[in-house]
């Protein structure tokens, strides 16, 4: 759980011995190296043609485009959701939680097949969506479903956490006062967790964008509609064209950064 | 149990996200070295990097060898053949290369990372369709009606290359397919999965999905005819087994099982 952290915490403890400062710092570089390596390499004379040229252009398009369409409907869905689970008794509420939260752990490749095999042209649900017309491998949708159910997690849990913590005695005594619950919603309840909601978008719009295994599993690689930037990334780099691959890296890391610098600084340490 | 765990879940998403694809290079040292191969040489560990459209039949190669003998450890890596030439240009761990095409093995060539290649193995391509072929497709022109879902692999692999060579030798306008797959493999599960209505893969994929796939075969004025080579990497840790390998596949068992797999013999 988020808090404001006291004061005396924030002094430095001399309780942490030499011995975890030292691992702490291995720790550290572990996560530095890496983003080193794509800074070492990156072609920095190459970088404006690479981001302006067709292709690259088209697949961030294409990932925002979906990223945020995944977003919306994660929103959509997620927000009743988390209300639900963070407000109704009911049983097997433990298995719905493990089941809705499951795609933070799967590996999303294995999420790409599960799709495949449940909405594909076959599919458990999409054999019914082809007779009404709706194909989603190969298509933009697709591309969007399988942003939406690895990254919805994300702000289901983030948001679940907020309902569970608001004070209800507001709501109530919103209520006691008249108001109907559809007004308490929007008035009291949708203030409150409004940081946590915006949180929660903001982690699931990252996670879409950098999806990768369940859309080019389930969703195909076509350039223009299902072929997002870090799918356009891997084949670059496949293709033998190191530097598209690093200059475009190096734009998905910055767009990380500043997620997570975004999140500390304005809604984190809000609630 | 919030948002401290998903701050970290996400950290962690977004790095392998961002930096999943990105490798260092590190130039391979060159040796020289050179030794009679025998088949006795063939022991150690021993990493062979093949094209995807190789996995069956290496695969059978590798009990073969094993009862040869047993202390060797082989260990395949098998890929779209561009994905493993940018493996081994950026320092991965292979002793041996098996290339679906010429035009791969000659980027390790020329930068210089591999010995003198040999043909082991010529493959034809063919139309591979659901059972009972639903869309009645017969040529590839038919691959082109509105209406038939087409999955390729993506022109940088080899059998997607060869598949476009063929559009154009036929005389047809370049193919639209709706996905540009990453491997023979992956572009045939396509086809199994029901979500594609056809795919252009190697004779060798059709003979290996068994009933689970139809070949409509390519007319040979048409087709194209892919070439193999394999070649052992310079600086290899074992040289003499790497030699050995390369040796059974060129001369020895390995050409039982490719042909027995649907491969053609190297002339």
């Amino acid at each position: 759980m988020m808090m404001r952290v006291p004061a005396r915490a924030r002094r430095s403890d001399s309780s942490v011995p030499v011995a975890a400062r030292v691992i702490a710092v291995i720790a550290v570089l572990f996560f530095a190296i890496p983003l080193a390596g794509l800074l070492w390499r990156a072609p920095w004379s190459s970088a404006w043609s690479v981001l302006t040229s067709h292709d690259a252009r088209q697949a961030l398009r294409l990932s925002i485009e979906t990223s945020l369409a995944a977003t919306a409907i994660a929103i959509a869905l997620g927000v009743p959701l988390a209300w639900v689970q963070a407000r109704v008794a009911y049983p097997g509420r433990r298995v719905v939680r493990a089941l809705t939260l499951m795609p933070m752990v799967l590996p999303p490749v294995v999420g790409g097949i599960a799709l495949l095999l449940a909405l594909g042209r076959r599919g458990l649900a999409g054999q019914y969506l082809d007779k009404v017309g709706v194909h989603l491998p190969f298509h933009v949708g697709g591309a969007v479903i399988a942003e939406t159910f690895v990254a919805m997690p994300f702000l289901v849990l983030t948001v679940e956490a907020a309902f569970r913590g608001a004070d209800r005695r507001y709501e109530d005594a919103a209520r006691t006062l008249g108001a109907s619950r559809w007004s308490v919603f929007r008035r009291v309840t949708l203030p409150a967790i409004r940081p946590a909601l915006m949180a929660g978008a903001l982690l699931c719009w990252a996670r879409a964008l950098g999806e990768f295994g369940a859309t080019i599993t389930f969703a195909g690689n076509a350039a223009g509609k299902t072929q997002t930037l870090p799918l356009f990334v891997y084949v670059t780099l496949e293709t033998g064209n190191g530097d598209a691959a690093i200059i475009l890296s190096l734009v998905l890391l910055a767009v990380a950064l500043a997620v997570l610098v975004g999140l500390r600084d304005r809604w984190l340490s809000a609630i | 149990m919030s948002r401290c765990h998903a701050v970290v879940a996400v950290l962690v998403a977004l790095v392998v996200a961002a930096c999943g694809s990105s490798s260092k290079s590190s130039s391979t040292p060159t040796t020289a070295a050179s030794s009679p191969t025998t088949a006795s040489a063939l022991s150690g560990a021993l990493n062979v990097f093949g094209a995807a459209s190789l996995t069956e039949a290496f695969t059978d190669e590798q009990a073969t060898l094993k009862t040869q003998d047993p202390s060797l450890h082989l260990t395949y890596n098998f890929a779209g053949s561009q994905a493993l030439v940018t493996q081994i240009k950026n320092g991965a761990p292979a002793d041996v290369f098996a290339s679906a095409d010429q035009k791969n093995m000659k980027m390790l060539s020329d930068a210089g990372l591999v010995e003198t290649p040999e043909v082991f193995a010529r493959n034809q391509l063919e139309i591979a369709v659901a059972p009972g072929n639903p869309k009645h497709i017969a040529s590839l022109a038919d691959l082109e009606k509105p209406g038939v879902i087409l999955v390729l692999e993506d022109p940088s692999v080899p059998a997607g290359n060869y598949a476009r060579q063929a559009f154009q030798k036929a005389g047809l306008p370049a193919p639209q397919p709706k996905s540009n797959e990453l491997d023979v493999k992956s572009t045939l599960a396509k086809l199994t999965s029901g979500d594609a209505d056809a795919v252009v893969v190697y004779t060798t994929d059709v003979k290996a999905a068994g009933d689970k796939v139809q070949g409509v075969p390519i007319p040979a004025a048409d087709n194209v005819i892919a070439t193999y080579p394999i070649a052992v990497i310079k600086g290899t840790k074992n040289q003499a087994a790497a030699e050995a390998f390369v040796n059974e596949i060129v001369h020895g068992t390995g050409q039982q099982a490719l042909q027995a797999r649907g491969f053609l013999a190297p002339s």
